[in-house]
C-alpha cells in the first residue's frame, strides 16, 4: 500500500481554499441521514461533535468520563496561539507556519501546518463569540503573551486555565447540540474496537463502564479524538485515565501509526518526590516569560539558593541561547536541564531538578504583578511542594507531556482506513518532532471546528456507504474479540497488580526511550518490553468482575495495550537513526550537544502497519517535501 | 517519616445496594503523598489481599477536571480551602488520625459505587441553556467588541467552575445554585451572552429544579466548599435575573 497524503496542488496559501472548493458537499436536508461516531470529548472531539451537530448530522459522542467536560484538554494551562498580529510585532500566518515547521524540527507536513496557521485566527474569533473569557487589557482588547520558540507575542490566554476555558466553550456548544437532539452523548463509555465493514470504518464496540455491558454502534464515519499516549511512561503530566486504547485498537484494525517516538518531554514540571507518585504536575511554560532558569556553577554546591551569589550561578539557557534565552523550545530546554543534572549540578534532594527563579521579576515588576500573572500556578506549586515560590525559586524538572506521534492521517485527517478520521493529539500531523507551546489547543480546535466538518462532508458526499446494522458479522466478531480480551485478563488471577505492571513498563520507557536514547538501550528496551508483556498475561491480578463498575478492569485493558504499544514506541525510536526535536539519539549530535538531523535519510514520516503482536510491523514511508521552508540546523542561539 | 492513619470509608456495591462505613488501616503514608495517592496505596494492598478496591473518580489530579470529589471528615474536598480532593496532601493529617471518607451526597447525585456518584444532572443544566447560541463560522473579529478588563475578570471568576459538585454536597438542601449561577453570571456578564440572558436563566433554573436539587437558604456553605472559591454573589445575580425574566414573560 502506498501512502497518499492527498495534499492539494497549487501555492501553499491557496491549498486549503482549493481543497474546500473541490470537496463534495452534503445537502442540508440529507445530513440528518448520516450517523457520525465521535470518540473522545476533549477539544478535538467536543468541537467536532458540536460543529457536525450544528451542520445537521446525527452525531453519537463517546467519552470515558462522567461528563464531556472532564477530558484532559481541560488541564492545559498556558494558552493558544493565533496569527492575529494584534501586537503589531511582525506576526503573520506565514510566520506562525514557519515557526511551527522549524519548531517541529522539519518533520511535519508543510501543507497541514500552513492550514493550521490559517485557521488559527478563526479559532480565536469563534471562542470569543462563545463567551470564552480571555485575558484582556484595560482598553478592553485581548491580551497576549509569548511562548517558547517564537519571538512574537501571539498567545491568547485565560489566566493559567486556557485549556479549561476553551474546553468549556466547546462543551457548551456541544451541550447546545445535545439539547437540540443532533448529538447523543454516551458518557462513561470506552471504545474497545473499531468495526470495519468492506474496508470502511462503520462503527465501534464500546464498554459501558457503569454496567460493564458491551455495546455496538454503527455509523457512516468514525472520528477518533482520543488524545495521546503519554501515560505509557506511567509518570507524565497527563491525566491518570488518559490512554492509547482506542487508537491502538484502531491500529490493530489497519490504521497506520506514525512517528510514535516523537514524544514531548516538557521542561517545567514539578519534580518527582517519591515512589508513591501517581502523576506529575506541569508548571506552565508561560512562567519562562519572567522566570530565570539556573543551577549552581559548581557541582556539589549545596548552599540554599539565596546564599548562592550571581557569580556562582549558571543561567545556562541565557548563556547557551542568548537570543531566545529562557524561551527556547521545549525539547531544547529539557535536554539542557538533563545535561546540567548529568553534570552533577542539579538541585534538590534528588539532584534531579533545576531552579526557576522569579526573584528578579518580583524586584522589577512587584509581587502583585507576578501574582496577577501566575498566582494560581504559584499556589498550585506551593500546595504540592510545601514551598513558597514568592520566597524561594521553584524547582522544576522535565516530564513526559505530549505525543506528537499518533495515527497517520492524510491532509483530510483521514487514516489509512477509509471513513476513520483522527483529530487532535491522537493524530500525528502538525507538530513534527516537537510541538511548540500553545499549539496543542490550536490544533485540537482547528481539526474539530474548521477542518473535519469540511473533509468529513467530502467523504460522506463522495463515497457510497451502504446501510450497515450492528447485526453484521463484523460487529459480532469485534464484540466477541473484545469480550475475549476482557475474559482473558480477568482469568489470569496472578500475583502482581496492574499498577505494578504499569510502573514497570513506564520505567523501561523512561530509562531507554526517554530524553536520551541510543541503539543499545533501545534494543534492550524491546527485549524487556516483550518479557514484561509475557509476565503481564501470566501474572496480572485484576480484581472484581466484568458486569459492573470496575475501574481496575478498565485500567487492566489500558495497560495491556501499553504492553503492545511500548514495543512500537521503542522500535520507531530505534529505526530513526538521527536526532530531531524530542527524539534525541545520543549517537547523533552536534559538537555542542544539539540534535543532529539526517535529512538525506530520515526526512519522512514513519507509518507503521500492524502485523500481529510480537511480529515486526511493516514500515511505510511518507517522504516530507519542503517547498517553502528550507530545512536547516535549528538555531535558537 | 511514614505515618499510619485509620480510614472509615463508605462502601456501597451499587446504586440500589445498602452502604456502610468500613474501616481500613493505611500504613506507610508519606506526608508528601496526595490524599488520592494514599487511597491508591490502600487499594494496592486490598487487591493483593484479594479484596475489592475502593472505587472513586479522579483524573487530572491537579484540581481542574472536576472528576474527584470526596467528603473528608464531613467536608467536601477536605480540609484545604480552595482545593479539590486531589490537591489535599497527607501532610495535612497527623500520625494516628482517623479519617472518614464519604461520597458527595445528594438526591440528584445517585451513588454508582462506593465513592463514585452520577453528576449527569449538571450536564443537563448546562444543556438547558448554559451556552451562547452561535454556530461555527459566523463569528466577528475577536477584537471587534472591547470588553472592560474588570468585566472580563469577573466573568472569568465565575467561569472557573469545574463542575465538581462540592457546592451541592456542602449544602444541607443539596441545592445547585452556586453551580448554576456561576454559569449564568459568566455568560450574563459578557456582551456575547446578553441576547439570551433571560431565556438562559429561566431554562437553567427550571432544569435545576427538575433534577431534584433543593432550595437555597443563603447559608454560604457552597462558597466555603468551592475549590475555585466562586462567590455566592452570583446566586443573588441569578435570582435578580430570574425575577426580571419571569416577570417580563
Amino acid at each position: 500500500m502506498t501512502l497518499d497524503s492527498r495534499i492539494p496542488g497549487g501555492p501553499i496559501a491557496e491549498k486549503w481554499d482549493r481543497r474546500k472548493f473541490e470537496n463534495k458537499l452534503v445537502n442540508p436536508a440529507n445530513r440528518r441521514k448520516y450517523d457520525i461516531i465521535v470518540v473522545g470529548t476533549g477539544l478535538a472531539g467536543a468541537s467536532a461533535a458540536a460543529s457536525l451537530g450544528e451542520l445537521g448530522y446525527q452525531v453519537k459522542l463517546f467519552g470515558i468520563h462522567d461528563s464531556p467536560r472532564r477530558a484532559h484538554s481541560i488541564a492545559a494551562q498556558g494558552g493558544i496561539n493565533a496569527a492575529k498580529n494584534y501586537r503589531n510585532d511582525g506576526d503573520s500566518i506565514y510566520r506562525l507556519f514557519y515557526d511551527t515547521i522549524k519548531g517541529g524540527d522539519y518533520r511535519a507536513r508543510e501543507a497541514n501546518v500552513y492550514r493550521l496557521a490559517q485557521v488559527s485566527v478563526d479559532i480565536i474569533d469563534q471562542c470569543v463569540a462563545q463567551g470564552v473569557p480571555f485575558a484582556r487589557e484595560y482598553g478592553g482588547l485581548l491580551d497576549n503573551r509569548s511562548f517558547g520558540g517564537a519571538q512574537v507575542s501571539r498567545t491568547f490566554y485565560a489566566r493559567g486555565q486556557t485549556g479549561q476555558q476553551l474546553l468549556l466553550g466547546a462543551y457548551q456548544s456541544l451541550m447546545r447540540q445535545v439539547d437540540a437532539g443532533t448529538v447523543d452523548m454516551y458518557p462513561r463509555r470506552e471504545m474497545l474496537d473499531l468495526v470495519v465493514v468492506n474496508g470502511q470504518a462503520r462503527g465501534i464496540v464500546c464498554r459501558n463502564l457503569v454496567t460493564g455491558e458491551l455495546e455496538s454502534h454503527a455509523g457512516h464515519a468514525v472520528l477518533l479524538c482520543s488524545g495521546g499516549y503519554g501515560t505509557v511512561f506511567y509518570l507524565s503530566t497527563n491525566a491518570v485515565n488518559s490512554n492509547v486504547t482506542a487508537a491502538w485498537r484502531a491500529h490493530k484494525r489497519g490504521a497506520f501509526f506514525a512517528n510514535p517516538c516523537f514524544t514531548q518531554i516538557h521542561p517545567t514540571c514539578i519534580p518527582v518526590s517519591g515512589d508513591h507518585q501517581s502523576k506529575l504536575t506541569l508548571m506552565s511554560e508561560s512562567l519562562r516569560n519572567d522566570g530565570r532558569v539556573w543551577v549552581p556553577k559548581n557541582p556539589g554546591d549545596k548552599r540554599p539558593p539565596a546564599q548562592i551569589p550571581d557569580a556562582d550561578r549558571d543561567y545556562y539557557l541565557e548563556r547557551r541561547y542568548p537570543s531566545f534565552g529562557n524561551l527556547v523550545p521545549r525539547d531544547v530546554a529539557s535536554r539542557a536541564a538533563k545535561a546540567v543534572c548529568d553534570e552533577g549540578r542539579g538541585v534538590g534532594e534528588t539532584g534531579l531538578s533545576v531552579y526557576l527563579d522569579f526573584a528578579d521579576a518580583i524586584r522589577r515588576l512587584g509581587v502583585e504583578t507576578i501574582r496577577a500573572r501566575y498566582g494560581n500556578l504559584f499556589d498550585m506549586y506551593k500546595r504540592i511542594t510545601d514551598e513558597d515560590p514568592y520566597q524561594v525559586p521553584m524547582r522544576i524538572y522535565p516530564a513526559v507531556h505530549y505525543a506528537m506521534g499518533g495515527l497517520w492521517v492524510d491532509y483530510n485527517l483521514m487514516s489509512t482506513i477509509p471513513g476513520l478520521f483522527v483529530l487532535g493529539e491522537a493524530n500525528f500531523s502538525d507538530h513534527g518532532a516537537n510541538r511548540l507551546g500553545a499549539s496543542a489547543l490550536m490544533q485540537g480546535l482547528a481539526d474539530g471546528y474548521f477542518v473535519a466538518p469540511y473533509t468529513v462532508a467530502n467523504y460522506l458526499g463522495g463515497t457510497p456507504t451502504p446501510a450497515v446494522s450492528t447485526d453484521h458479522d463484523a460487529f459480532k466478531e469485534a464484540r466477541a474479540a473484545s469480550q475475549g480480551r476482557i475474559d482473558q485478563v480477568l482469568a489470569v488471577k496472578g500475583s502482581r497488580t496492574i499498577r505494578q505492571f504499569h510502573r514497570a513498563i513506564g520505567a523501561i520507557c523512561w530509562d531507554y526511550v526517554g530524553m536520551a536514547r541510543n541503539e543499545e538501550g533501545l534494543q534492550k528496551a524491546i527485549t524487556e518490553i516483550r518479557r514484561l508483556r509475557d509476565e503481564f498475561w501470566q501474572d496480572v491480578s485484576v480484581p472484581g468482575d466484568k458486569n459492573n463498575l470496575n475501574p481496575s478492569l478498565d485500567y487492566a485493558g489500558r495497560v495491556a495495550d501499553y504492553m503492545e504499544f511500548a514495543e512500537l514506541l521503542a522500535l520507531d525510536a530505534l529505526e530513526r537513526r538521527e536526532s530531531c526535536g524530542g527524539h534525541f539519539r545520543e549517537e547523533f549530535q552536534t559538537p555542542d550537544g544539539e540534535a543532529l538531523r539526517k535529512d538525506d535519510q530520515f526526512s519522512y514520516v514513519a507509518a507503521w502497519e500492524f502485523q500481529g503482536v510480537g511480529t515486526r510491523p511493516a514500515l511505510h514511508k511518507e517522504p516530507l517535501v519542503f517547498e517553502e521552508v528550507h530545512p536547516s540546523q535549528r538555531s535558537y542561539k | 517519616m511514614a505515618m499510619t492513619v485509620t480510614l472509615r470509608v463508605w462502601r456501597q456495591a451499587g446504586p440500589a445496594a445498602p452502604g456502610r462505613l468500613e474501616t481500613y488501616t493505611a500504613n506507610n503514608v508519606h506526608p508528601d503523598m496526595s490524599f488520592l495517592e494514599m487511597l491508591d496505596v490502600v487499594n494496592e494492598d486490598l487487591i493483593k489481599a484479594g479484596q475489592d478496591p475502593i472505587a472513586f473518580d479522579s483524573d487530572c489530579r491537579e484540581g481542574i477536571c472536576g472528576s474527584c470529589g470526596l467528603v473528608i471528615d464531613g467536608i467536601p474536598h477536605g480540609p484545604d480551602r480552595g482545593a479539590t480532593t486531589c490537591q489535599v496532601h497527607m501532610r495535612r493529617f497527623r500520625n494516628g488520625d482517623t479519617i472518614t471518607i464519604e461520597p458527595f451526597r445528594a438526591r440528584a447525585f445517585p451513588v454508582l459505587k462506593d465513592l463514585v456518584v452520577d453528576r449527569g444532572a449538571f450536564d443537563r443544566i448546562i444543556a438547558a441553556g448554559g451556552y451562547v447560541s452561535m454556530n461555527v463560522g459566523g463569528a466577528p473579529d475577536a477584537n471587534a467588541l472591547p470588553i472592560p478588563k474588570d468585566v472580563a475578570d469577573r466573568a472569568m471568576d465565575n467561569a472557573q467552575c469545574i463542575g465538581c459538585g462540592a457546592c451541592v454536597a456542602a449544602c444541607k438542601n443539596a441545592a445547585a445554585h452556586l453551580f448554576t449561577s456561576a454559569k449564568i453570571a459568566h455568560l450574563g456578564l459578557l456582551p456575547q451572552g446578553e441576547a439570551e440572558r433571560g431565556r438562559r436563566v429561566v431554562q437553567m433554573v427550571e432544569q435545576m429544579d427538575a433534577e431534584g436539587f433543593g432550595s437555597c437558604s443563603n447559608e454560604g456553605e457552597c462558597e466555603a466548599a468551592c475549590p475555585k472559591e466562586i462567590s455566592i454573589a452570583s446566586i443573588a445575580r441569578m435570582n435578580r435575573d430570574y425575577l426580571k425574566a419571569a416577570l417580563g414573560k
